[in-house]
């Protein structure tokens, strides 16, 4: 039986505790909120674009529970370098990873340290509490006004 | 009364089950009460044996139909010791109760200038139907405040009542807090000042008796899935002076008299609130779950959720890093909390894994999450089969949710 050891892995746990990326950046040129309304979950992510296209920086600042909170850390680090053209293919990557059968293995080359969300597929309630985060730095990207939701 | 827990716990299918090879242990009744077997045999007999439409055919099938939907509200008129059975009205639940007060009378009383007074642990329900109202006409909505303990400051209620007030709406029980205000005194002070009171009783009919002459109150709404009994059937009864004057909510069949293109004269009492074929099934299922709160009594009821509170309260008080929200003197069977370090949400699925089902969430009282400044709290909330052994699974399980934080 799946534990819940594999859903709060130590990553998680430690994430939650000392979240990294987080608060305000001194300089960014993106920024969006997200709010998931069931749970309350709020969300507020600064990106820092650099003029070659990369993603410099990134940070968030919120509250919510231990899987969105250690999600939205983990995502920053995950980020963190990536030119801005790649961020559709890594949040598709990332959807996919947590939605999809419980069978298949999450493929940790591409999804690094990502790859200890993927438990949250067995807990079909929690799924958004991990992507919400995602679904966040989608709207910053995209500069759009609207706050983000995981629908 | 000998209160029999075993045999209570018997009438209730459902409970006798593992989740993640746990005994289930349900704590979320706040939410919505299981159901007894007679509750389920008597809806399953309605579509096996009686099912069809009421108050139309002629048919023995109609005529069987008509007669257990109508015996249901006779049931329940006696059990809130209404004036008549024609003040007992129908409706999908607590929701759509409060919908139609606000949408009929609301439209036809409330004026610009006017004022609507709610209370601050109000259920979203009993809180945005106001809120439309108020923008459509131009009117006041105003909140009486409450204390850290959860409870109404009847001294602000008192100033807020005013001349321009029409309506007091408030909660009898908090979903939320399980406070149970003092709605005696609300309704003789509003009455006073020459205001309405409606009185949200969703979280309340299952677990106090309530007579709606003695409170001589103007609308008492609930819903039956909190009482045992079905989803999607609830009531709204109302003082018939008041109803017959309201207009009509939505229109269709069954609310009519007579139809011509020009004109419709609509029906009396409850019907003319009653439009399309109701939930029959669900008001059948109702009124059985209503015999079985009579069979067990609310002496019994009482006595003993008083018991489980009071075996719950004295665990989370001992209970390291455990805060406590709403601690009402006056309060019934809701143990709403939240503990350190641990978000309300991880916490719902840790325990949820130990078989124990509890809500985490803002509870559809946002403003009392507000008020406390907790996002969401985690609750437990008992019903009349809760065991002592289900309060210790819950609290085994809060440790093992701190020690998987620590």
């Amino acid at each position: 039986m799946f534990e819940l050891r594999d859903l709060y892995q130590q990553v998680i746990v430690d994430h939650n505790k000392s979240p990294r990326n987080f608060g305000k950046l001194a300089r960014f040129n993106h920024e969006a909120d997200g709010y998931n309304p069931l749970c309350g979950d709020k969300l507020h992510v600064y990106l820092n674009v650099n003029d070659a296209g990369i993603i410099e920086a990134v940070s968030f600042e919120g509250e919510g529970c231990a899987i969105s909170v250690a999600s939205a850390s983990l995502m920053t680090e995950a980020l963190k370098g990536t030119p801005v053209s790649e961020f559709k293919q890594k949040f598709e990557g990332f959807q996919h990873m947590v939605t999809s059968d419980l069978d298949e293995l999450p493929d940790e080359a591409v999804m690094g340290k990502l790859a200890v969300l993927s438990g949250v597929r067995e807990f079909p309630s929690r799924i958004k509490c991990a992507s919400l985060c995602w679904h966040t730095v989608k709207s910053a990207v995209e500069d759009s006004h609207k706050v983000a939701k995981t629908e | 009364m000998m209160f029999d827990i075993e045999k209570i716990r018997g009438d209730f299918p459902i409970l006798d089950q593992k989740i993640y090879g746990k005994p289930l242990a349900y704590l979320d009744n706040a939410a919505t009460t299981q159901k007894p077997q007679s509750v389920i045999d008597a809806i399953s007999h309605y579509y096996q044996a009686d099912n069809a439409n009421v108050h139309r055919g002629v048919h023995a099938l109609s005529e069987r139909a008509t007669a257990a939907y109508e015996g249901a509200r006779k049931q329940i008129a006696r059990f809130f010791n209404t004036r008549s059975e024609r003040e007992v009205i129908f409706t999908r639940g607590t929701t759509e109760s409060i919908n139609l007060i606000a949408s009929s009378w609301g439209h036809a009383n409330i004026k610009a200038g006017d004022e609507i007074l709610i209370t601050h642990m109000e259920h979203h329900s009993n809180i945005v139907p106001w809120q439309l109202l108020c923008e459509r006409v131009g009117a006041t909505l105003k909140v009486v405040p409450m204390n850290e303990h959860g409870e109404l400051i009847m001294e602000s209620f008192d100033a807020l009542l005013c001349e321009r007030t029409r309506l007091v709406g408030a909660v009898h029980m908090s979903n939320a807090l399980g406070t149970i205000n003092p709605i005696a005194s609300i309704i003789a002070k509003a009455h006073a000042a020459g205001a309405k009171v409606l009185i949200d009783g969703a979280q309340a009919a299952a677990h106090l008796a309530v007579d709606v002459q003695a409170l001589d109150v103007d609308f008492y709404v609930t819903s039956a899935h909190k009482m045992y009994g079905p989803t999607g059937i609830g009531i709204l009864i109302g003082k018939e002076s008041i109803l017959d004057g309201m207009p009509p909510y939505q229109g269709g069949g069954d609310m009519i008299r007579m139809v011509t293109f020009e004109k419709s004269e609509y029906n009396d009492l409850p019907y003319k609130f009653e439009a399309g074929t109701p939930h029959i099934a669900g008001a059948i299922g109702f009124g059985k779950a209503i015999e079985y709160i009579q069979g067990v009594g609310f002496e019994a009821i009482e006595a003993r959720e008083k018991e489980l509170l009071a075996y719950a309260n004295a665990k989370a008080e001992a209970f390291d890093g455990l805060r406590r929200i709403g601690t009402a003197a006056h309060k019934a069977c809701v143990l709403s909390f939240v503990l350190q370090g641990v978000h309300p949400h991880d916490l719902g699925t840790i325990v949820d894994r130990e078989g124990v089902a509890i809500r985490a969430g803002h509870h559809c009282a946002m403003p009392v999450m507000q008020f406390f400044r907790v996002p969401a709290t985690a609750r437990a909330s008992f019903s009349m089969y809760n065991t002592e052994d289900e309060v210790d699974a819950l609290f085994a399980a809060l440790k093992k949710a701190q020690e998987i934080f620590a």
